[in-house]
């Protein structure tokens, strides 16, 4: 059930997407979140979903499995979408007791559900074709300018590499602690928010444990292979723009032009 | 009570790309009262076999049938099936959390709504059918233990449960010779005491063929071959090819049998072989 969670998980392939160069991701990825908030109709909304709809074809990344990483924000999604339908004020179209249905509020609603779907969407195909090291390597690339006034960029990426390394390892152990404590009967779906919460005990204490014991097993195996932090480190695989990446950033540009245009300037 | 596997399939990760089989089509049975191996070598399934026993994993395809009961289908109790299938993982001691050994033995009892009279009662038999000193021990934090006592603590955790089958997954993986010892003394004791199923996994050859009744050997999701140990161990030629070795008394006497010693075949015990090599020594020199 943990497994279900695909925000934040990789889906190997081999893609054009997939070859991209992480900083060049980043960047359109945070351009295009952008995006969605310049837009303000649903022509600009259409546009961006069919952008990102070519980009999850040649990801060749399965839509069922974009879809199933939307399950956990359906409560959000939800919450919001109630909000707005009854807090806006405007043309009334129902009524009962306190609560009002307008027809400004169904529009914001959906709005609303939709640009939170979208943003969503955009920037889980990130990490989806984004191998989680070469994330951090462009995360770490992209900050290194900010070295100059202080910024610990090589840090910063170095603990999220391991955050990011570690979590299958921590799910992995969660998972096999459940199943040690329910084959001793213990069970976690049943009874009162105050007795499922007290039958998280028998799992966190032998987690946090384990998450103890794991994180010095690796820094004992850090420092035997004298790792002292970024000072003087070269890399393996410097990280080059192709020519793939110069196309990917005309079309984001290209892309952007046509969603401030649309957004004011359009005719109607 | 006994238990029954019928064409067990498991499938990990059906529909995505890492679509892998874990088991395909298991048989196999075991009677009341049987002490049985299971060898493979790492990744071969073993874990997974062992989760569909009690109910943690669903299989694909296949039944598993406890005593009367299929417990593959719907609207089991799994409560029910824990209580009498105890399972054992690889590094219990990784799952202890109370503050006290006693406490900690008596999350399993204390799950089934026992009575508190009864939870105590069980709980000392089970710390002292592991081999340790209930009165010694019962206040003490299972974190400052050492390793062997973590282990047996928290396998002393499911014995007090009195499952009629007990699954034990590599109980002596990582532990120094002498608590190696100790720790398979005290399966086969709990299994003598008790007189239940166990079933017990073990990458020991010679651990398994000194302990089980029958064994079975699993190789990438398959069922290998089955039989007593004399009749799996004398199976060199497969088990090299599924990546496992005879047990090293074995492996002695049969290098002696090729080398022209008339030895019986297949020896598994020290003594028995030990006895052996010194019968042919001695016709030998009479004849010489």
């Amino acid at each position: 059930m943990i497994r279900d969670i695909t925000l934040g998980q990789f889906y190997p392939g081999n893609s054009w997407v997939h070859k991209l160069d992480p900083r060049v991701k980043i960047i359109a990825t945070l351009l295009f979140l952008i995006e969605l908030f310049i837009v303000n109709d649903f022509l600009g909304f259409a546009i961006a979903a069919v952008v990102l709809g070519v980009i999850i074809a040649v990801s060749k990344v399965p839509l069922s499995f974009i879809v199933r990483g939307l399950k956990p924000i359906l409560i959000l999604l939800l919450f919001t979408f109630a909000l707005n339908i009854f807090m806006i004020n405007g043309e009334v179209l129902w009524s009962w007791g306190f609560l009002h249905i307008t027809r400004e509020g169904i529009r914001t609603a959906i709005f609303m559900a939709v640009r939170l779907i979208l943003l969503i969407i955009g920037s889980s195909m990130l990490t989806l074709c984004t191998r989680p090291l070469s994330l951090t390597d462009g995360i770490e690339r992209l900050l290194s300018p900010f070295k100059k006034i202080g910024l610990p960029a090589h840090e910063i990426a170095m603990m999220m590499t391991i955050a990011l390394r570690f979590i299958p390892t921590l799910l992995d152990e969660t998972d096999k602690i459940m199943k040690a404590q329910q084959a001793r009967g213990a069970d976690f779906e049943s009874g009162s928010v105050i007795r499922r919460a007290k039958s998280l005990i028998p799992i966190l204490v032998p987690l946090f444990v384990s998450a103890f014991r794991i994180a010095q097993d690796l820094a004992m195996a850090m420092e035997a292979r004298c790792y002292r932090g970024g000072e003087h480190r070269t890399r393996m695989h410097e990280m080059k723009l192709k020519g793939r990446d110069y196309a990917a950033i005309v079309m984001q540009a290209v892309f952007l032009a046509i969603i401030i245009i649309e957004a004011n300037f359009a005719p109607w | 009570m006994s238990i029954r596997v019928e064409h067990l399939t498991h499938i990990y990760d059906k529909g995505l790309p890492t679509e892998q089989i874990a088991l395909e089509d298991i048989n196999f049975a075991v009677e009341d009262g049987e002490l049985l191996g299971v060898i493979g070598h790492t990744g071969s399934g073993k874990s997974t076999l062992l989760q569909h026993l009690n109910g943690l994993l669903k299989p694909d395809a296949g039944r598993v049938i406890v005593g009367d009961v299929d417990i593959t289908a719907l609207g089991v109790s799994m409560v029910e099936i824990r209580k009498r299938i105890g399972l054992v993982f690889q590094y219990p001691e990784y799952q202890l959390f109370e503050e006290t050994v006693a406490k900690d033995v008596a999350f399993g009892p204390k799950n089934l709504g026992l009575s508190d009279s009864e939870i105590e009662e069980r709980v000392r038999e089970a710390i002292e059918l592991v081999g340790l000193d209930y009165e010694e021990i019962r206040e003490r934090s299972p974190f400052e233990l050492s390793g062997g006592q973590k282990r047996r603590v928290a396998i002393a955790g499911v014995v007090a449960m009195r499952p009629e089958v007990l699954i034990l997954d590599e109980p002596t993986a990582g532990l120094d010779p002498k608590a190696h010892h100790d720790v398979l003394d005290m399966v086969q004791e709990v299994h003598r005491r008790t007189g239940n199923i166990i079933i017990l996994v073990s990458h020991n050859m010679a651990d398994i063929a000194r302990v089980s009744d029958k064994i079975i050997v699993i190789d990438s999701g398959h069922l290998v071959t089955t039989g007593t140990p004399r009749e799996v161990f004398s199976q060199k030629e497969l088990l090299r090819g599924v990546g496992l070795d005879l047990p090293p008394i074995t492996e002695f006497t049969e290098t002696l049998r090729e080398k022209g010693m008339e030895l019986p075949s297949t020896i598994l015990d020290t003594r028995e072989a030990a006895l052996a090599i010194a019968k042919a020594l001695r016709e030998k020199r009479t004849k010489g």
